[in-house]
């Protein structure tokens, strides 16, 4: 066997045998790019994810809500840092991910291309956006690479809160006047399809899927997934008199799930693709952002090798 | 100008007093008081800290996974540092 083949052999056992792959381990150059990409992409969709509800904290309608939100929002700042911090474990720099992201090299996850339109976005968002995160998160948990899973460990222990305030938030509007349930059924009819379509393409068509499966750095595939999001909002939806905008959606008594309609997945690849309704504004507002900071990254150095030449000095 | 990139930092969190600092993940920060503070809103956001320390990630210094084996071995045989090595009367609840 060559050193490479007995190298690949241990790491693939060492995987089967549910131990974990650390940072200075060996692995197989296409593990190493499959989870950079991956773990950037996530942190990614965490940094961008701040946009659409930071456009909200300004105008939340009570303190209470709008200290939530800003607890939130701030939840997914950090969230984004604990994937960057593990995804610069496998060798790559937080400047090489910021700027693949930056140059649109890098992805984020699609659902944050869409706009929030009203407050009532907020709940939805909340309720089926970190819904449909946290399904995709728990088996990330168990991962096979440390730093990734022990991450994960981290985020999906906050995560919970942000469902539950979007859900309470809903639950709010759903009481409230005609006007106000009408809002939050617009939301609702309108994140629900991009929420199913979080959980990515169908099994047939996923092109990272198997390999991902035998490395164990996914543990269910999309569809299964998906169809759990399903069963577990309807009755969600039920309690808040919501309808989810389905015609198909039907419990089907065989199976022991609930049937739901085809996803537009021409719309999915647009919005992949760029052609979403906010991609541009969101890329604008991070490039802005990060470029509006540099100053402050810039003299902060400054001030550190200041301090620094008159320690030495000092001591000297 | 320094170098433009700020440094990165391996941050360590006691939860409580009596438990030991344990490895959080890291950040990028221009000194030690500017990590701490980054630690700070980033890995206890819920009262996870009594205390934080920071430490250059390039002043950390480890060992080899590829030297495990041979590096470790030296407490492989030694199976008398174990109390079940020794052969004492049950009930003398030794």
């Amino acid at each position: 066997m060559s050193n490479t083949a007995a190298l690949s052999d241990t790491f693939q056992k060492r995987i089967d045998a549910e131990e974990k792959i650390e940072p200075r381990d060996w692995m197989p150059d296409a593990y190493r790019k499959t989870l950079v990409r991956q773990i950037s992409q996530h942190a990614h969709s965490e940094i961008v994810g701040q946009l659409p509800e930071g456009n909200w904290i300004t105008r939340a309608p009570t303190l209470r809500r709008k200290a939530i939100l800003l607890a939130k929002v701030q939840d997914e700042g950090g969230h984004g840092l604990y994937l960057y911090s593990a995804a610069e474990t496998l060798g790559v720099s937080r400047e090489e991910l910021i700027d693949q992201l930056h140059s649109g090299k890098a992805k984020y996850s699609s659902i944050f291309n869409y706009p929030t339109l009203t407050w009532a976005d907020i709940g939805a968002i909340g309720w089926l956006v970190d819904a449909a995160a946290i399904l995709n998160q728990i088996p990330l948990c168990r991962c096979s690479y440390g730093p990734y899973a022990r991450a994960m460990v981290r985020i999906c222990k906050e995560e919970s809160f942000h469902m539950r305030q979007g859900y309470e938030l809903l639950m709010t509007l759903c009481r409230g006047s005609d006007e106000q349930k009408a809002m939050a059924q617009d939301a609702v009819n309108r994140w629900w399809w991009p929420a199913l379509m979080m959980f990515g393409p169908s099994d047939a068509d996923s092109t990272h899927s198997a390999q991902s499966m035998q490395w164990k750095i996914k543990r269910f595939s999309n569809d299964d997934l998906r169809q759990k999001f399903v069963d577990q909002s309807v009755p969600q939806a039920e309690y808040l008199g919501i309808t989810l905008p389905d015609p198909d959606l039907k419990w089907n008594e065989e199976s022991g799930h609930y049937d739901f309609g085809e996803i537009d997945w021409e719309e999915f690849f647009q919005v992949i693709a760029g052609n979403g309704p906010c991609n541009h504004e969101r890329m604008s507002a991070r490039i802005k952002a990060h470029e509006d900071g540099a100053w402050v990254r810039e003299a902060a150095l400054a001030y550190a090798d200041k301090q620094r030449q008159r320690a030495e000095k000092a001591a000297a | 100008m320094p170098d433009k990139r700020l440094p990165l930092w391996e941050v360590f969190i006691r939860n409580k007093r009596g438990l030991d600092h344990k490895h959080a993940g890291s950040i990028h920060a221009a000194d030690g008081e500017q990590a701490l503070q980054y630690a700070r809103d980033t890995y206890t956001r819920r009262n996870e800290g009594s205390s934080i320390w920071v430490v250059k990630s390039a002043d950390i210094v480890a060992s080899q996974p590829e030297d495990e084996d041979s590096f470790f071995e030296p407490a492989e045989d030694k199976i008398y540092r174990h109390p079940t090595f020794y052969d004492v009367p049950e009930d003398l609840k030794l």
